[in-house]
């Protein structure tokens, strides 16, 4: 039964993670019908914007040694810019074209900023270690739970909060939603087709630094495809959410996450390799039986 | 003439093609001749990528998939034969015990690459063309975590050595004008112009009696078929093969290469494989560096990957449908109002090709 608890508490602090992921991808996706690939790369560039720029397996810092408010700080800011010069630089020009050449300008942008990653940090994994403190076990009700666990457990939960509260109760997150639910009538309505958008960058480059500090903290290594995986999964919580509906992919972001940790936990020994072939795959029967996804919206469906 | 006429597009394409292989045959060095056969066996699979995405509009991220299953299915048949009991314990025993012939070695592992694509496709085209391209994702993770944990059929991650080198720059042509063949005469046939019909206005297409379905099926199961064949090559090239050959880099260069040259004809397939090859080799060349006068000059490693991301985004935001703008080579001097004298399929794809843009 501890066990049990001990599984849940992982797998909701993953379905979270994935939650949050899924939910910036669905929001760029609502305001300019983008799937992103790059939110891979602002995971990976916010995890390695901690260190200097060297090839050297264990990097002395940069933001990493700051006080910790302020690393926070300067790893969110500077991924909210990047994500804010891809929306300018790649994707506005771009913004009335069809989703599939979104899709492939997206895998050229996330192609580009690897590249750029490798130019200056080397292509080997490097090993950094933040957050130290942060994981030794806790004792909560006398379960003993990973200290990382149960930060990422909060921290994914207060975020996915306060943007459940933006987009319900501030103007700016109505605005959003409506853009999400019917672009062009949003336009109609007055709402700013530019500042909506960068707002949807913005807050995806937001938590696109947050989660690449709590990645950093949970692995200590810093490797070019550590935001892919991430990033795919949460691709698949927006397909199984139904592409297009915010709900949906928080929804879809706890599917993946959970299916994740359960399978990892009572799968036999010899199968736990195989593990993510498993959530693929149970991903993919789901949508056998509902190609449109688990919650369908207009956007599923091609206007006549 | 009126034949000559129709078979223009391929020719226009596969003469210069055979033009360009005889005289590196005749006067390139090795290395020249190496690149160009790799550039051509490039060439097969983004043409058994181009028969799925450039007929459908759907751009799958998953065929590396096929290529890999057949590249391994050749492995297993054909490699290694002292080896293979120890390195590969877990494969069937008729396998495991036994060398097979190069030919039937290539075909079982080109049709074992169409039955995954065919089966995958039964589920995959289901999906609306924005999922189903994500999903086309899905399925390449899925092999790749397979393959690269099935420690003892494929040795995990590590790589396959010993497989027979046959494919000879002529070998590889060879199998390029095959291709370049089959994609033609699939995208005038009834299916391909059912399929493009559906890329243009799905709706549409569907109140016509066409059926999204089944025309996207059978493109994935034949361009399954054709990444087979590009995966064969790559094995019987290279002499080895290694799972991590066939994931997100490889993926991208081929992309990369379809989206430079044109999605949406089988001559920017041509056209896109061939300019990207040519400028990844001189960046190669010049990261390595090279001498003016008495000073060397070399650009930092990496700068190829950028460049080609680089060129890719510009060709996006500035030439959406690429070099070749979705059309095919055509007679010049044909008369083109009239339908009898231009082949009707040609017409067809003609117009198809113009109104998108």
């Amino acid at each position: 039964m501890a066990y049990f608890i001990q599984v849940l508490i992982d797998a909701v602090a993953l379905g979270s993670l994935y939650a949050l992921v899924a939910l910036a991808i669905g929001l760029v996706f609502g305001v300019m019908k983008l799937i992103n690939f790059a939110q891979a790369d602002y995971l990976t560039v916010g995890a390695y914007s901690l260190v200097i720029p060297t090839a050297a397996a264990t990097p002395s810092m940069m933001f990493g040694g700051l006080p910790w408010a302020l690393m926070i700080f300067c790893v969110v800011l500077s991924i909210t810019v990047l994500a804010l010069i891809t929306e300018r630089v790649a994707f506005r020009p771009l913004r009335n074209t069809d989703p599939t050449t979104l899709l492939i300008s997206s895998f050229a942008v996330s192609y580009f900023l690897q590249s750029l990653i490798i130019m200056f940090h080397g292509g080997r994994p490097k090993s950094v270690s933040i957050g130290a403190a942060l994981t030794r076990p806790i004792d909560i009700l006398g379960l003993r739970v990973g200290g990382v666990q149960f930060l990422t457990m909060t921290v994914a939960l207060l975020l996915l909060i306060a943007l459940v509260l933006f987009l319900k109760r501030t103007s700016i997150g109505i605005q959003l939603r409506a853009a999400a639910e019917d672009f062009s009538m949003a336009r109609l309505l007055g709402v700013a087709a530019n500042r909506v958008i960068a707002i949807a960058f913005a807050i995806s480059g937001i938590l696109g630094g947050v989660i690449s500090l709590l990645f950093v903290i949970q692995t200590g290594t810093l490797d070019i495809r550590m935001g892919i995986m991430p990033t795919v999964y949460a691709f698949f919580a927006t397909v199984i959410g139904g592409i297009g509906s915010l709900p949906g992919a928080v929804l879809g972001g706890y599917i993946v996450g959970i299916l994740s940790v359960f399978l990892q936990a009572y799968l036999p020994e010899e199968m736990r390799p195989f593990r993510d072939a498993g959530v693929f795959t149970i991903v993919i029967l789901i949508l056998l039986v509902r190609p449109q996804g688990l919650i369908v919206t207009s956007a599923a469906k091609e206007r006549v | 003439m009126r034949i000559f006429e129709r078979l223009f597009p391929v020719l226009a394409l596969v003469i210069p093609l055979a033009g360009v292989v005889w005289t590196i045959d005749q006067f390139g060095s090795a290395s020249v001749e190496r690149v160009a056969t790799e550039a051509l066996i490039r060439l097969v699979f983004a043409i058994g990528l181009y028969i799925f995405a450039g007929n459908s509009g759907i751009v799958s991220f998953g065929h590396m998939t096929f290529c890999a299953i057949a590249a391994y299915a050749t492995a297993w048949q054909t490699c290694c034969a002292m080896l293979k009991p120890i390195t590969m314990s877990g494969l069937p025993a008729f396998i495991r015990d036994n060398t097979f012939p190069l030919l039937p070695a290539a075909l079982t592992s080109i049709a074992l690459a169409g039955v995954v694509a065919f089966t995958s496709g039964l589920i995959l085209m289901r999906l609306s063309s924005l999922s189903a391209s994500i999903s086309t994702l899905a399925l390449m993770f899925i092999l790749n975590v397979i393959y690269s944990n099935w420690t003892t059929v494929t040795m995990g991650s590590s790589t396959i050595v010993g497989l027979p080198v046959y494919v000879t720059i002529w070998i590889a042509l060879g199998c390029a004008v095959l291709v370049i063949v089959i994609a033609y005469l699939y995208q005038v046939s009834r299916w391909g112009l059912m399929l493009r019909a559906a890329r243009e206005d799905e709706v549409a297409a569907q109140a016509s009696g066409t059926s999204l379905y089944w025309s996207r099926l059978i493109a994935f199961t034949l361009s399954g078929f054709v990444a087979g064949l590009a995966g064969v090559l790559f094995a019987h090239f290279m002499g080895t093969v290694s799972i991590a050959n066939f994931f997100l880099n490889h993926t991208f260069l081929i992309v990369a290469m379809l989206v430079i040259g044109g999605m949406q004809s089988l001559a920017g397939a041509v056209v896109g494989v061939t300019f990207i090859s040519v400028v990844i080799e001189l960046f190669r060349r010049a990261e390595v560096g090279f001498s003016v006068g008495s000073t060397q000059i070399s650009i930092p490693a990496g700068s190829q990957e950028l460049i080609l991301a680089g060129i890719m985004l510009l060709i996006l935001i500035f030439r959406k449908a690429g070099i070749m703008g979705g059309k095919e080579l055509r007679w010049p001097w044909s008369v083109r109002d009239d339908g009898t004298v231009v082949g009707v399929g040609q017409v067809r794809l003609a117009h198809s090709a113009d109104s998108h843009r």
